[in-house]
């Protein structure tokens, strides 16, 4: 019962913040048409459709951690977590009321990412209900970041880190706006050795059909997601028993 | 019966006493009020007595309940209002007080009438729809003191609940405070000596983490030998020596 008043009132502090809806919902759907818009004028297949949707899709989850780790570093900043830390709920019950609210709200990203790009020459197909599944490790997956960044960092430095560089950095390595193999060499091994570019490929595999392609880099994404969740947990559990909320 | 029961309570950050062997206790329905300069332990102790800060030493307990082994139980019996404004800003008013109440236990029904009740009580009828990041400074205070009301606690702890308020509203709280007294133990901690003086039963003055005197404004005046509350302030605010 706790557990869900204070989820609910996570839910609203997000959705009723017009900035998260620009980002998480507008700003990839901006780049979708963008890039489909450059497809239709050059002759290679660049920016293909099948192609693009889940980098973009990865890429519109990445502000999950934008948002998750402003929510609670402002909480921490302005005493209310304290007044919270004062009450009888359960460190679970933080822990599940600040990641809950984000699981809807990522499957709703995810939805209408692919919904516009039906409209841009999408395929509808069963395939589609799938890479949506497929998404939601790495959806859990910014979660967590945006969970340990709140723990561990003020409102400013969240919006320095999940905003601005982890946004970046997750789209520039997950192979949405190129083709990795065309630069090769390290830089294609540190994108591969990051869970981004493993949750594009995943996803691709996902809509394409090619089933037995998904689990290798979907591995990836569960594994960081996993540890960085534990991470998440450990900080958030030693910030409620810290002097220093 | 005693409500609050602090037994060599100390709290030490490197080779610093924040609160040194503090040991008071409260009786239940009294509003006792904690005074001292800037940095004298005033937080801290507050900080330990609501499970938010882990003595270095001593314990504490709550009516009967242990702040060390039991800081669930205390949770449920406590509530406080933070030295800052603490509130959900793109909560409205009324949504906020209906959080707190539902934490606290409260079903759907029942935070709603509480949450009736506690607008009209401390008057924040004509800012009930709006969202709280949008309120003045005085308001959010008042909202703020409210959701630490809310939830009918045992044992309320207020930090510097008035700091902000105008004169109207830091009368009404006077008043929703004595209409408190006798059923709510209150730990009240103020820089205001008037409010102190108007408010509490009894008074602690602390220096430097420790305890220097306690009793009521007429004995702290009587000890001291000073003309009036604030002379007799300055006096136990500042000498060294231990409490009386």
């Amino acid at each position: 019962m706790r557990l869900f008043i204070f989820a609910s009132r996570n839910r609203k502090e997000l959705l009723r913040d017009p900035a998260n809806l620009a980002f998480g919902i507008g700003f990839p759907l901006v780049v979708l048409l963008l890039l489909s818009a450059i497809q239709a004028n050059i002759p290679v297949s660049l920016y293909k459709v099948e192609s693009i949707t889940p980098g973009i899709a990865v890429f519109g989850l990445s502000f999950l951690s934008l948002f998750s780790g402003m929510l609670i570093a402002k909480d921490r900043t302005s005493s209310f977590l304290m007044r919270l830390f004062a009450s009888p709920l359960s460190s679970s019950d933080f822990i599940l009321g600040y990641t809950l609210p984000l699981v809807p709200m990522a499957m709703a990203q995810s939805v209408i990412c692919f919904i516009a790009a039906f409209f841009l020459g999408l395929a509808v197909n069963s395939n589609v209900l799938l890479a949506i599944v497929v998404l939601i490790p790495a959806a859990v997956l910014f979660i967590a970041i945006g969970l340990l960044a709140g723990s561990v960092l003020n409102d400013k430095q969240v919006g320095g880190i999940c905003g601005a560089l982890l946004t970046n950095v997750s789209a520039w390595l997950s192979g949405t706006w190129f083709d990795l193999g065309l630069v090769g060499g390290w830089f294609k091994s540190a994108a591969y050795a990051l869970p981004f570019a493993h949750a594009v490929d995943a996803t691709r595999a996902a809509l394409a059909g090619d089933y037995t392609s998904i689990f290798p880099h979907l591995w990836w994404v569960i594994g960081y997601a996993a540890v960085i969740l534990i991470i998440a947990i450990v900080a958030f559990s030693n910030k409620m028993k810290s002097d220093n909320t | 019966m005693i409500a609050i029961e602090i037994n060599e309570l100390s709290k030490k950050y490197k080779e610093r006493f924040a609160v040194q062997s503090l040991s008071l206790s409260i009786r239940q329905g009294e509003v006792f009020g904690l005074l001292g300069v800037n940095g004298a332990g005033k937080t801290t102790t507050i900080r330990m007595l609501a499970c938010l800060t882990k003595p270095t030493s001593g314990e504490a307990t709550l009516l009967g309940r242990n702040i060390l082994s039991e800081p669930q139980a205390v949770k449920e019996i406590i509530n406080l209002s933070p030295q800052e404004t603490a509130v959900a800003p793109n909560l409205t008013v009324r949504e906020n007080l209906e959080l707190i109440a539902g934490i606290y236990g409260n079903n759907r029904q029942a935070a709603s009438e509480k949450t009736t009740e506690m607008v009209k009580n401390l008057g924040l009828a004509e800012v009930e729809k709006e969202k709280a990041k949008i309120l003045s400074g005085g308001w959010q205070r008042r909202l703020s003191i409210a959701m630490a009301l809310i939830s009918e606690p045992k044992i309320l702890f207020l930090d510097e609940p008035t700091l902000g308020l105008d004169v109207l509203a830091r009368r009404e709280l006077w008043s929703v405070i004595e209409k408190l007294e006798g059923e709510t133990t209150m730990i009240l901690t103020t820089h205001y000596l008037e409010e102190a003086q108007a408010l509490s039963d009894r008074i602690g003055i602390m220096a430097k983490g420790k305890l220097k005197a306690i009793g009521t404004v007429d004995e702290l005046i009587s000890t001291t030998g000073a003309p009036t509350f604030e002379d007799a302030f300055v006096a136990l605010a500042t000498e060294s020596g231990e409490a009386l």
